[in-house]
């Protein structure tokens, strides 16, 4: 393993031959004591331990090794020399109080590091290497390491979320422009929104956008741009620069300031591949200032263009719908009936209805009748009071004809009575004597007198008048 | 704030033709959302129509916040 071949050159070797010149030339009473190995490796642990207790080396790294244990091990060397290094994982393995002792970036063979470290002897070996604390990337450096851990600190705080991310108006009457008054960028921005929408109103907070001044400058022209009251957007910008220019817009005061802002802000800072913390405070990041002027400002011609758009088809969509509502009323004007007609033919419908209405009324009583009928029938064979009834009320008929009979009958006699009497009357001999009629018997036998010839001169007559009667002689007769 | 009149009046304009798109509107809504989007398109007409800008600089002066204009920095150049 090309790693203990490295291990070796970071072993202490006693140079014996140089000892025993020293033996030689100083005298054996010189020696005041004789180490064990391990009493001198101890020495030496102490003594380097304290000497070399925090510092930081710079190299590369090689012979990069993850065993299970999960510590790095590796190489660090430079053109001449190399010391045996590791990185523990444990966060105990560490004296110091480093937050963040990992690397924040992903270890790699070959990269140029920078470490702080301490050295550390392993007596039993005699062996000494490098307790790696932390390391960076060199060129980044310490800056990037602040940069990732105030990063994180604000992404912790909820500095980034996207809840927190104002809208930007869609037409704002006035930008606010945060940036240097001299320089191009000023001028891309006024440029761009002038072109895209000639009537939004510029507001311009001259800063300086590099150096130490530059964060508290941007602060206050945060804070002012908020005050003025009208402005819409704020455009927070700067041109490319190297990272430590760009550094004003990775202070955490201007991060909190942006935060802050009621104004939405549109961020625009170096390149399109530079990313600041003001970048992800911002409620808009802008690759470029151009961009950002873009973003804020919409293009004046596309909305009219969309504006004259809308007019028509709205206006052509209520012309459409005017004449589909005319035409609907013609259609339905055409299917109005006349009323008289249609009265005649509720009229015809009535009769039929009440015709077949009359018809079922009447078929339904007859049928109920009958099965009236039915059932009296029945019920009378099975309900003898009401047939002792029917008789009893038979016999009462019967009586009362009876009654009227013998009345009737009784009139009818007296009627003949009276009749026969009359008759007899008109009959009697008394009646016509009556009327001065006589009856004359001869009194010989008795006979009536009928005929003159009945009687002679001289033959004794009785006569009967009505009241009373007597006895004559007849002197003449006289025949006729 | 006319800003704000401007999206709104545009999204409504934008909303009254969606609705008479899909044309279950009764004629008096037709005819009134006609109205209100002639009247709409009006104002947001207006607001695209406006004047020159202004390009001012934002300045302290004491205690106070000013506002001045920038000499001679802007002309429209379409």
């Amino acid at each position: 393993m090309t790693g203990w071949a490295a291990a070796a050159a970071s072993q202490f070797i006693l140079v014996i031959p140089y000892f025993f010149w020293y033996c030689h030339v100083g005298a054996t009473d010189m020696i005041k004591e004789v180490l064990t190995v391990s009493a001198l490796n101890s020495r030496i642990k102490d003594l380097l331990e304290v000497s070399f207790e925090l510092l930081w080396v710079e190299g590369e790294v090689s012979n990069l090794r993850r065993p299970a244990s999960g510590h790095f091990y590796f190489t660090l060397r430079d053109d001449r020399s190399q010391i045996r290094s590791v990185i523990f994982r444990s966060p105990f393995a560490s004296r110091m109080p480093f937050p963040d002792r990992r690397p924040v970036f992903d270890l790699e063979e070959g990269m140029h590091v920078i470490c702080r470290a301490r050295v550390s002897v392993y007596s039993p070996r005699g062996e000494y290497q490098l307790i790696v604390e932390s390391m960076e990337p060199k060129g980044t450096g310490a800056l990037q390491l602040a940069f990732e851990q105030m990063k994180n600190r604000l992404e912790q705080e909820g500095l980034f979320d996207a809840v927190h991310k104002k809208r930007i108006p869609f037409l704002p009457e006035r930008i606010g422009v945060i940036t240097s008054p001299t320089g191009a960028v000023i001028q891309d921005i006024l440029t761009v929104t002038g072109r895209r929408f000639p009537s939004v109103d510029i507001l311009v907070a001259a800063v300086r956008v590099q150096g130490s001044e530059a964060p508290a400058e941007i602060i206050q022209a945060i804070g002012r741009m908020n005050a003025v009251g009208d402005v819409d957007v704020l455009i927070l910008a700067r041109g490319g620069g190297s990272p430590e220019d760009l550094a004003p817009f990775n202070d955490e005061g201007v991060a909190r300031a942006i935060f802050r802002s009621r104004v939405p802000v549109i961020s625009a800072v170096g390149h399109e591949t530079d990313f600041t913390i003001a970048d992800f405070v911002a409620d808009l990041r802008a690759p470029t200032p151009s961009a950002a002027a873009e973003l804020a400002v919409p293009l004046r011609q596309e909305l009219i263009a969309n504006l004259e758009d809308l007019h028509h088809r709205m206006f052509h969509l209520y012309q459409r719908m005017t004449r589909r509502f005319r035409e609907r009323l013609t259609l339905v004007s055409e299917r109005l009936k006349d009323p008289k007609r249609r009265l005649a033919d509720l009229r015809l419908l009535t009769d039929d209805r009440l015709e077949r209405t009359h018809r079922t009324l009447r078929r339904l009583i007859a049928e109920r009748k009958q099965n009236l009928v039915r059932l009296e029938n029945r019920l009378g064979r099975v309900f003898p009071a009401l047939r002792i009834g029917e008789q009893r009320a038979a016999l009462d008929r019967t009586r009362k004809e009876m009654v009227v009979r013998i009345g009737k009958a009784r009139e009818r006699g007296s009627d003949r009575l009276h009749f026969l009497t009359a008759m007899l009357d008109s009959l009697s001999p008394l009646a016509v004597l009556n009327r001065g009629y006589s009856i004359a018997r001869r009194l010989s036998d008795g006979k009536i007198v009928r005929e003159a010839g009945n009687v002679s001169a001289g033959s004794d007559v009785h006569v009967r008048v009505s009241s009373g009667s007597f006895d004559t002689r007849v002197t003449r007769v006289y025949e006729e | 704030m006319a800003k704000d009149n401007f999206e709104a009046a545009l999204g409504k304009l934008e909303e009254l033709v969606r609705r008479m798109e899909t044309g279950d509107l009764t004629l008096e809504e037709s005819l009134k959302a006609f109205e209100e989007g002639t009247r709409l398109a009006r104002i947001c007409a207006r607001k695209l129509d406006e004047a020159e800008r202004r390009v001012e600089i934002l300045l302290k002066q004491g205690e106070d916040l000013v506002v001045k204009p920038i000499p001679g920095e802007d002309r429209d150049d379409g």
